[in-house]
């Protein structure tokens, strides 16, 4: 029974179903129970959160990631099976926060001052979301100041910045200034990505990583909250 | 299966036909190639076509022109109007494997990609490795050597040719130079090593009429006798009938009317240059091609009235520096969606031409002039789009990389021709839709684009893009690619038929079997 919960989970999310309403990439999967339903149900029947967590959810985005290295998922799989993990982490936050587990850590994810664009960045932040992280999203055109109260005000332990324009990625070098000035350095690591951005300017702005798409900047993630 | 596989189907259906030309421009080309063919008429180099046109009505004066007999031939309209009487709408394209089989109807609209002609070279593309006196790094480039045509290249396109999936037809793109290849056995030869290594149509022209009756009995042992053959077809014919201007070309008009007899289908290809051997004005070009067009169905017509015949009109214009054809160029385009037209009003099928890079390699001024071509001509809905695939140097050299290139890029220009999808029931779709991600906490319609990716309903992108910032790598992608379609199982004819055709073929050399 057990396993049986943990596999549906598993498929559900490489369906990228966040919910029963949901259709999978195979069709006539609609009323069927998707990830927050059998999260839930594996909770009820008193399965351990460790294994809905990492034999359910992150085995299932695992799976997703290989078949998006081989070619047979994209961007829209990966996307919605990151968006079904996230229903499932919200039917787990009260049982996790219950039994004092945390997660991956917490990422301020923002597009910066005078910027408006923010596909990169949600894709970035949903990415996170599916691999366990707790992501607080600030959006678009943030100011600098803005961004730095809210990585200290929620303990972040990561900045995630976005900026499709060569006139606003200098608004990163900002952010990075003020962390410094406010004493916030050491604490809290700087990602940086977005169209016009390389590891050169990252390392130009004194940020701590570069991420040239979603996927290595999972990566880096991972790595900078170790 | 690749995301390139799932996006191809057979042929294409181009919904709307672009009409270049309105009714009363057609009607006045119609008019103005009748007019010619009365006046100053044909030059007849074959008695029996004069014969059977004078029976039918036309009137003929004997002349001499060099060391050949000819005809003026007036031809009033209405010989060629009863002869369009006749001449079916639709023609099927027989294939060893019936799926693969092409049903042209003049009347609809759907599009057919093929391959074509004889070149004289290969073009072969290998990868070497090079130190940049630059930067001192080694970089992979694709080094090109044209090689003459042989047997062996000729079964490799076609096995190539079988494995690509927006190829319906096969017309042979190698002339086979072998030195133990000679007219007598040129023609067996070349059908059977066409025949053995592609399951689609296989239409090509014959060089010497005594071998066409061997060529007909080869493919009447794969079907199974003559009326099989008459029902799938699985060779159909070529004949360059006319030599522009309004010339009837003698042996090939032979041909044509044995052709006809036979009831098997054939084009009438006529290639007039604009600007040489025709007019180079849209107008003027098309006014001939048509005429010719016309006498050469007019004489299959009158060899067998309901013959299964193709209007083939493949008119290209000069380069102004050399007389050499040009392919990629707007005035291309134009006389050849204007052809189109002309045939869908005759309701006759029609042979067509794009894809013909002028450029001497693949590359950038290749992919320009054949994306143009691909692009514009289908637009007019010809049934049969022929030169299609790896033609460069103004049809000298087969690149099979560039065949592979090519046939990517008629996947994009079908996906091109797919239907909008606007209907009511989609626009309520689409209004939920929208009213779903607009409340959603992203915002993002990557969910719904899933669906669409997954029917095949999204295009996959250029396939053969390199990961390097310093160099173009797309050739060694395909190169890569090609290998990989090479490697696949042959297609051959079974071993026992194979036992047949070289037991009844004298001339067909050995190293063709592959039972051997």
């Amino acid at each position: 029974m057990s396993k049986d919960l943990i596999d549906q989970i598993v498929n559900n999310v490489l369906q990228g179903r966040r919910n029963k309403d949901d259709e999978g990439i195979e069709e006539g999967m609609a009323g069927n129970p998707g990830v927050a339903e059998l999260v839930q149900e594996a909770l009820d029947s008193g399965i351990d959160t460790d294994e809905i967590l990492l034999n359910g959810l992150s085995k299932g985005m695992e799976m997703v990631g290989e078949k998006y290295e081989t070619g047979e998922y994209f961007i829209p799989d990966m996307l919605t099976a990151a968006e079904a993990v996230e229903e499932g982490m919200k039917v787990m936050e009260p049982h996790l926060v219950k039994e004092g587990k945390g997660g991956k850590g917490k990422v301020i994810m923002a597009t910066v001052e005078k910027d408006l664009h923010d596909i990169g960045k949600n894709l970035v932040a949903i990415m996170l979301k599916g691999a366990g992280f707790t992501v607080v999203d600030l959006g678009i055109d943030v100011p600098a100041a803005r961004i730095v109260e809210a990585a200290e005000e929620e303990g972040a332990g990561l900045v995630g910045l976005s900026a499709l324009l060569n006139t606003t990625m200098s608004n990163m070098g900002d952010v990075v200034k003020e962390l410094e000035e406010k004493g916030l350095r050491d604490k809290i690591k700087v990602i940086i990505g977005g169209a016009p951005t390389s590891q050169d300017f990252a390392e130009e702005i004194g940020a701590d990583s570069y991420g040239k798409d979603a996927f290595a900047a999972i990566k880096e993630a991972e790595k900078l909250l170790k | 299966m690749n995301q390139a596989d799932r996006l191809s189907e057979r042929g294409i259906v181009v919904h709307k036909p672009y009409a270049r030309l309105s009714q009363e421009q057609i009607e006045m080309i119609d008019k103005a190639s009748l007019d010619l063919l009365e006046k100053p008429g044909i030059l007849c180099y074959h008695e029996e076509s004069v014969s059977m046109l004078e029976k039918a009505g036309a009137t003929a004066k004997k002349t001499r022109e060099g060391e050949h007999d000819a005809w003026w031939v007036s031809i009033p309209a209405k010989v060629v109007r009863q002869a369009l009487d006749t001449a079916p709408s639709r023609v099927t394209l027989g294939a060893r494997n019936p799926d693969n089989k092409v049903v042209l109807d003049a009347e609809g609209n759907r599009v057919y990609f093929g391959s074509g002609s004889e070149t004289n070279y290969w073009l072969e593309v290998k990868p070497e490795t090079f130190t940049s006196k630059e930067d001192g790094h080694e970089r992979t480039i694709p080094v090109m050597k044209r090689n003459r045509g042989n047997l062996d290249y000729l079964c490799r396109s076609a096995h190539i040719a079988e494995q690509l999936d927006n190829l319906d037809f096969f017309i042979r793109n190698v002339n086979v130079q072998d030195p133990d290849i000679t007219t007598e056995n040129k023609d067996v030869n070349v059908f059977f090593a066409a025949l053995n290594n592609i399951t689609k149509p296989v239409v090509s022209g014959v060089a010497d009429f005594d071998q066409l009756e061997k060529v007909v009995n080869m493919a009447e042992i794969i079907v199974g006798g003559r009326e099989e053959l008459v029902k799938n077809p699985v060779v159909s014919f070529i004949t360059s009938v006319i030599k522009s201007p309004l010339q009837i070309v003698g042996e090939t008009a032979e041909k044509l009317i044995a052709i006809a007899k036979l009831g098997l289908p054939v084009v009438i290809s006529t290639s007039p240059q604009g600007g040489s051997t025709a007019p180079i004005d849209e107008l003027g070009m098309v006014a001939q091609v048509n005429a010719e067009a016309l006498a050469g169905i007019t004489i299959n017509q009158l060899a067998n009235p309901g013959a299964p015949v193709i209007y083939g009109a493949v008119p290209v214009r000069a380069r102004m520096d050399d007389l050499h054809d040009m392919y990629g160029v707007p005035e291309f385009c134009h006389y050849n969606m204007d052809c189109a037209q002309m045939a869908r009003y005759y309701k006759v099928p029609c042979y067509s031409t794009a894809g013909v890079g002028d450029a001497k390699v693949p590359g950038i001024q290749a992919s320009v002039e054949k994306m143009y071509t691909y692009t514009a001509v289908p637009f007019a809905a010809p049934g049969l789009v022929h030169y299609a695939f790896g033609l460069l140097d103004k049809t000298q050299t087969f690149s099979p990389e560039q065949a592979v290139l090519d046939n990517h890029k008629i996947g994009m220009a079908k996906f091109l021709h797919r239907e909008s999808g606007v209907n009511e029931e989609a626009v309520e779709k689409t209004k939920k839709t929208v009213e779903e991600v607009m409340h959603s906490p992203y915002r993002m319609y990557a969910r719904y684009a899933r669906g669409m990716l997954r029917r095949g309903e999204i295009f996959g992108g250029f396939p053969f893009e390199g990961e390097a910032e310093d160099q173009d790598q797309t050739l060694l992608q395909v190169k890569e690619h090609l290998n990989e379609l090479e490697a696949r199982e042959h297609q051959y004819l079974p071993e026992d038929i194979c036992k047949k055709i070289f037991e009844s073929t004298p001339g067909l050399v050995d190293r063709l079997n592959p039972y051997k």
